[in-house]
């Protein structure tokens, strides 16, 4: 069996990246499309790009999700990082993987509404506090496992050594730990910032009328038109988590490893 | 002690809400949409009224269709990046992820201008010859299926991608030099030895596809209604929280009784 190298499989793989990205591009190419119904191309445009920057409900929805975004990466990466630490080093922490793996298993719609229960019993109004909350939630266990990951080979000597020449606990750790681990950190901070950004149906039921985050704005744009200016904000949607993920992967190659 | 943080917000945000939605599943549904706590069964015995068997059963049908197609679709792609040169791999694999990261409502979207009548499709094969008039896809269970399979794709390819990069390259030499045809290598060696992927690709995207309602709302019509949407329905139109959680209480049932069946042959690491 020649593996990689059958030219069935090379045709195999050329069509699925296709089909993977023809959408996308198709997304894109009628973002310039002068045509309304975006139903034939017509002729170049910049309107949409105009119309969707003028869309106040837009900017709206695009800071909630920033502010929601990074509210639960900030907190998701600190205790998932320390958790992932801790895993490491102390036995006694191993159940607490347990509740890591409850949150990557349960599926979104039933943290959803187990939340808004939760949130509806403590009396909580719902709005972007409670988004992020319920963010937290589905960002730390990817924080934790990514740091773990890393962790894996990770040598404490260095730990010791600095102990040893009369480093406190405190310099040790941002000195020796976090320098060593943090390509995990800063995967792990990107993976929760995207996830919450992205996240549409736990945002659905902690969200209250006022806190409408960038998904729940699209969903109802999606679901009433069909106007190119969605294409555009797609564009510029696709065009900027790519610049995120490429500078992320510099910063990450970048680090001593 | 640093475990604490996590720990305590997740017993907080996770352990609590879960353990109130499994009572709430248990109680009775008030005059006015609230709670009553008054135990009953009865949430449960609703779901086997055949309306919510066939949501049940419907729901099972597309999972399950999807695991299978982006199974077949990810296989040999995921076998094809197992064994492409390293540079290769990584291109590909971030090639894979890009387009998870986009948004999945952007990918719906992009499905809908693709699918809907007088849409792309349409002007493709029109203009390729090959079918004039309208396609009726938009808004049936079909375009749910091709939605799903799109969206959940990557779930698939990742965890099997990352089995089958281990099967090392010598033994599927031993395997041929001792006379076996590429189809029996694949059979005998690739297959179980890549198992674990296969599972795990498996229940990541059998699971999520059971919970998924914004598919079916987007490019299902009225027609397609999946437990997602029973769920999602209960709580933010119908207002029946108790009935809601039992049938997220199914949901969740389903998908412990998939983990256990899963570790069962393969080992906990490969779970994520």
């Amino acid at each position: 069996m020649s593996g990689g190298r059958a030219l069935w499989l090379r045709v195999w793989a050329a069509v699925v990246f296709g089909y993977l990205y023809l959408p996308i591009l198709v997304l894109v190419v009628f973002s310039f499309n002068s045509q309304k119904l975006n139903l034939r191309w017509q002729g170049f445009t910049l309107d949409w790009y105009k119309v969707l920057f003028a869309d106040t409900r837009i900017q709206e929805a695009a800071v909630n999700s920033l502010v929601v975004a990074g509210a639960a990466t900030s907190v998701s990466t600190v205790i998932g990082t320390l958790l992932a630490l801790a895993l490491a080093r102390y036995r006694l922490a191993q159940p607490a993987q347990l509740l890591l793996y409850i949150a990557i298993i349960v599926p979104e719609v039933v943290l959803g509404i187990a939340l808004l229960i939760w949130f509806s019993q403590l009396g909580i109004t719902t709005g972007l506090l409670t988004v992020a909350a319920g963010h937290v939630v589905l960002c730390t266990p990817f924080v934790a496992l990514t740091v773990r990951a890393r962790l894996a080979g990770y040598d404490r000597t260095f730990e010791e050594a600095a102990m040893d020449l009369g480093a406190r606990e405190w310099t040790t750790f941002w000195r020796v730990t976090l320098p060593a681990i943090w390509p995990g950190v800063l995967s792990g901070a990107l993976l929760a910032f995207t996830l919450s950004l992205d996240d549409y149906v736990v945002a659905l039921f902690t969200a209250g009328p006022g806190a409408t985050t960038l998904p729940l704005r699209i969903f109802s744009m999606v679901r009433f038109s069909i106007t190119p200016e969605i294409n555009a904000l797609s564009t510029v949607w696709v065009v900027g988590v790519s610049l995120i993920l490429l500078v992320g992967q510099m910063c990450v190659k970048k680090s001593p490893s | 002690m640093l475990a604490a943080p996590a720990v305590i917000y997740l017993l907080t945000f996770l352990a609590v809400p879960l353990s109130l939605l499994a009572a709430t599943s248990v109680l009775s549904r008030g005059p006015y949409g609230d709670v009553v706590f008054k135990f009953t069964a009865d949430n449960y015995t609703r779901l086997f009224d055949p309306l919510y068997l066939k949501i049940l059963l419907d729901s099972l049908t597309i999972a399950g269709a999807t695991t299978a197609i982006t199974l077949l679709i990810g296989y040999p792609l995921a076998w094809w990046m197992a064994r492409a040169p390293q540079r290769v791999r990584s291109v590909a694999l971030f090639a894979i992820l890009v387009p998870f990261w986009t948004n999945f409502l952007i990918r719906i979207y992009a499905w809908i201008l693709i699918l809907r009548s007088g849409g792309l499709l349409e002007g493709l094969l029109a203009g390729l010859g090959l079918w004039r008039g309208s396609i009726e896809l938009l808004y049936t269970p079909w375009a749910v299926l091709i939605g799903m399979v799109y969206e959940f794709l990557p779930f698939m390819v990742l965890p099997l991608y990352a089995s089958l990069e281990k099967i090392d390259e010598a033994q599927l030499a031993a395997a041929a030099d001792l006379g076996a045809r590429p189809f029996q290598v694949f059979r005998r060696v690739v297959l179980p030895l890549g198992l674990p992927g296969l599972a795990a690709g498996s229940i990541l995207v059998f699971v999520p596809a059971m919970g998924m309602f914004a598919v079916p709302d987007l490019m299902g019509g009225a027609r397609t209604l999946l437990v997602g949407n029973l769920i999602r329905n209960q709580f933010l139109v119908a207002r029946d929280w108790p009935f809601g959680a039992a049938a997220a209480m199914v949901l969740v049932a389903l998908t412990l009784a998939l983990l256990v069946l899963y570790t069962r042959f393969a080992d906990q690491e490969t779970l994520v």
